[in-house]
């Protein structure tokens, strides 16, 4: 099979990195050539993160080249807007719906765009995500990332991977029907 | 059993399979999660040095002593070690030891994108690159024979890529690898010059025979689909190559690099129409090819600078550019790091991007953010320690000049300064300097990811260690202009400023306040028991929209433009009060959360 290319990206600290992870691992289970790379170094300060990953018989390059990702899903909204380049034009692009400012932003220097999802609507097909709000319900805004991660799930057709054992490998047991949970309502809101 | 593991893991993996007993390094991006990884396995002695060098002649010591050791660092990390680098060679090793530098092309998180390659060729160590984990682990082991069999230190050379990118790695078990006995060998371990010379020469046979063992060995292999194009690859630059052209081009991998597989290499291009050297940053194969009178394309076509990546191969060689939907670039906006909300560097730099009167020299470290808007504070930087000598330095330029218009500020972190700044201290006392140097102690090692230090309490494996103290080090280093302050204490920072720069002679400010992302210990919690319990909130009737708290810098902050007052992001603030006492109208209040 051809590589499949999917980027993940948000702001450090929204869990972009453990969504990798367990994608990751359900594909490597799955009988997949994986890699994935990260770029993370100061993400603790409040920077851009991405993780590339991808998946198929034979991956050479652990980076995925602009205009060639099957799919993008940007866990803040400017982020997808910054990561559009990434996408190859048939390519699906899922935003959650949430804005973290930036320092610009915060220091009043201007203004965080209204109109970014129409920005990106009007070049991609986009799918919209509640999942910061959908986490709120489910008990725990932390699972905001397992939701998208779900829906990356739905999107690339990989729904057959136990997930949850790949989830009761990876996190907590107290925090295992959670993130079941999450995982679901990210697969059946796309 | 097969694992899903980044570069750093892959490494850390490797040498506890080949038997390594003994780690050591000082934390640098993308190197840092080598040690850490060390450290889970019980079997391998890991710890944290307060600098390179140290580290590295620490390793050095290890093998001397009889145990396989691994160091490992960032690029320019190496610079620092070069001093032991460079005559280890001419001792040799007893057991094992491998160097890593982590090199980073395309300066993720680094001030320069130095290759370390150089380094194999100038210090006459031997050299691995691998191109992924799996690689890195086969080849770490591989190193620890190298190393005791040609009586050699290895460096091996991973990049950010490498590092920092998972792939699938079959694991093994750990070797049993018997400990060499330690025998007194002046000759062996003492380069006075007289024994120097004839280490020089056994260092020569040696390279001999590695240029053998580099034409035979598996890690450098062609890879031949019968075509007329040739790609001789080193490191992810090789995965690159093949991502782009696929089985369309023929191959010869180069995972042992140093010295080159000469014999192997002009097999290789006989009868190639065209060979391409792809290596990331500088043209060393090309260089040493092209000497060896085999014709070859590379830096002529390819980028000497950043990532060799495949879309830029594609431009260079196809000419090809990928079909790219790009924003409204007017809407995107940057998201450069910040200071963290609380992050205890905020109140100083705060004040000292106030003052116009001053030349700060900063270093290396969470710190060098200090630069940024809104304090536009920092002057200078150059690396690991330079705040002190180099503001040394830049005070002593303007005394010779008689330019009293600016003083000089060093302004570095508790880390840096075990790293290499008590040295430079020692350079301001002894030479009678007049700077200010400022020490944010903020009780970890911030930027790299919350790593112990000399001064935390704790080494690598989380046990309890020894607390080297910051005063007494400054006082012994002849200090006498000395004050420990609370950084997110305005007033009292700014009258430390003030006192420091009017006092006579050298002064020291010790800001004493821990990480906001650190995990804190016993200790924290007894020194700082209000620390981040605290929120801070606006009162709106009050605040009158004059925006001064927003230049703190704080992420907590947020300006509604709507009604013209300023927020306060309640998961966000952990109440250090800063922004509370830069507000004029005491609108910002303060409490228990």
């Amino acid at each position: 099979m051809e590589t499949k290319n999917i980027v993940l990206v948000g702001v450090g600290g929204q869990g972009t990195i453990l969504a990798a992870k367990l994608l990751t691992t359900g594909l490597m289970a799955a009988g997949y050539d994986v890699k994935m790379s990260e770029i993370h170094g100061m993400s603790q300060r409040g920077g851009s993160v991405s993780s590339l990953v991808r998946y198929g018989d034979d991956v050479q390059s652990p980076v995925i080249e602009i205009g060639s990702a099957d799919i993008v899903v940007a866990f803040e909204k400017m982020e997808g807007l910054r990561s559009l380049e990434y996408l190859k034009p048939t390519g699906k692009m899922i935003v959650n719906d949430t804005e973290i400012f930036p320092l610009s932003v915060i220091i009043g220097a201007t203004t965080y765009p209204e109109n970014i999802l129409d920005e990106i609507k009007s070049k991609v097909n986009l799918r919209v995500m509640a999942a910061t709000k959908m986490a709120e319900e489910l008990g725990n805004p932390k699972v905001m990332n397992v939701i998208l991660l779900g829906s990356i799930i739905k999107s690339m057709g990989l729904t057959d991977i136990d997930w949850e054992a790949i989830i009761a490998e990876n996190v907590k047991p107290q925090f295992k029907e959670l993130n079941v949970k999450a995982l679901q309502a990210g697969m059946d809101a796309v | 059993m097969k694992l899903l593991l980044t570069g750093n893991e892959a490494i850390a993996r490797g040498a506890w399979e080949a038997g390594v007993k003994f780690a050591t390094a000082y934390p640098g991006t993308p190197s840092t999660e080598i040690l850490e990884n060390v450290a889970t396995y019980p079997e391998i002695v890991s710890e944290w040095a307060p600098n390179e060098k140290v580290a590295l002649e620490a390793a050095a010591g290890a093998a001397i002593g009889g145990v396989r050791s691994l160091c490992a660092m960032k690029h320019v990390g190496v610079n620092v070690a070069t001093d032991p680098l460079f005559t280890l060679a001419y001792l040799g090793v007893n057991a094992g030891a491998v160097l890593v530098t982590a090199d980073e092309p395309g300066m993720h998180s680094s001030q320069n994108e130095q290759d370390n390659r150089n380094y194999a060729r100038h210090a006459k160590v031997c050299m691995f690159e691998p191109s992924d984990s799996q690689e890195a682990k086969d080849m770490i082991k591989e190193a620890y024979a190298i190393s005791e069999d040609y009586d050699l230190p290895v460096l091996f050379r991973m990049t950010t890529r490498v590092c920092h990118s998972k792939s699938i790695v079959s694991c093994s078990d750990r070797l049993e690898v018997a400990d060499k006995p330690y025998e007194k060998d002046i000759r062996k371990y003492c380069p006075l010059p007289a024994f120097a010379r004839g280490m020089q020469v056994k260092l020569a046979d040696n390279f001999a025979r590695l240029e053998e063992y580099s034409n035979t060995t598996p890690f450098n292999y062609i890879e031949d689909n019968g075509a007329e194009i040739g790609i001789i690859g080193s490191g992810v630059a090789y995965r690159y190559a093949k991502e782009v052209f696929g089985n369309t081009v023929s191959y010869l991998k180069i995972g042992f690099s140093y010295p080159l597989p000469m014999k192997k290499i002009a097999d290789f291009a006989k009868g190639k129409k065209t060979v391409y050297i792809f290596e990331e940053n500088d043209p060393i194969m090309e260089t040493e090819i092209k000497a060896a009178g085999i014709n070859c394309v590379g830096k002529e076509k390819l980028p000497t600078m950043g990532e060799l990546t495949p879309d830029r191969i594609r431009q260079a060689l196809l000419d090809e550019t990928a079909q790219v939907i790009n924003p409204n670039p007017e809407m995107v906006l940057p998201r450069p790091p910040a200071l963290c909300a609380g992050c205890p560097h905020r109140g100083v730099f705060y004040e000292l991007g106030r003052r116009k009167d001053l030349m700060i020299f900063s270093d290396i470290g969470c710190y060098s953010l200090g630069l940024m808007p809104p304090y536009n504070a920092t002057d200078a930087m150059i690396c690991m320690g330079a705040s002190i000598s180099g503001g040394h330095g830049v005070q002593k330029a303007f005394d010779i000049k008689g330019d009293h218009s600016k003083k000089v500020v060093s302004i570095l972190g508790d880390s840096t300064f075990f790293h290499s700044g008590i040295t430079s201290l020692m350079d301001v006392t002894y030479n009678k300097s007049n700077t200010l140097t400022i020490i944010l102690d903020n009780r970890i090692t911030g930027m790299t990811g919350h790593q112990q230090n000399p001064g935390t309490g704790y080494d690598l494996k989380g046990d309890d260690a020894p607390i080297i103290d910051i005063e007494a080090m400054v006082k012994a280093c002849g200090v006498k202009n000395l004050i420990s302050v609370d950084p997110n204490n305005l007033k009292i920072v700014q009258e430390a400023i003030e006192w420091g720069l009017n006092v006579d002679g050298p002064a020291v400010i010790i800001t004493r306040w821990p990480c906001v992302l650190k995990k804190f210990s016993a200790q924290d919690q007894t020194e700082f028991p209000t620390a981040f319990k605290m929120v801070a909130t606006v009162n709106l009737d009050t605040c009158i929209g004059c925006k001064k708290c927003l230049k703190s810098g704080c992420p907590a902050l947020a300006f509604d433009l709507a009604n013209k007052k300023s927020g306060i992001l309640k998961e966000t603030c952990v109440g250090c009060g800063v922004c509370a006492q830069i507000c004029p109208k005491q609108a910002i209040t303060v409490e228990v959360r």
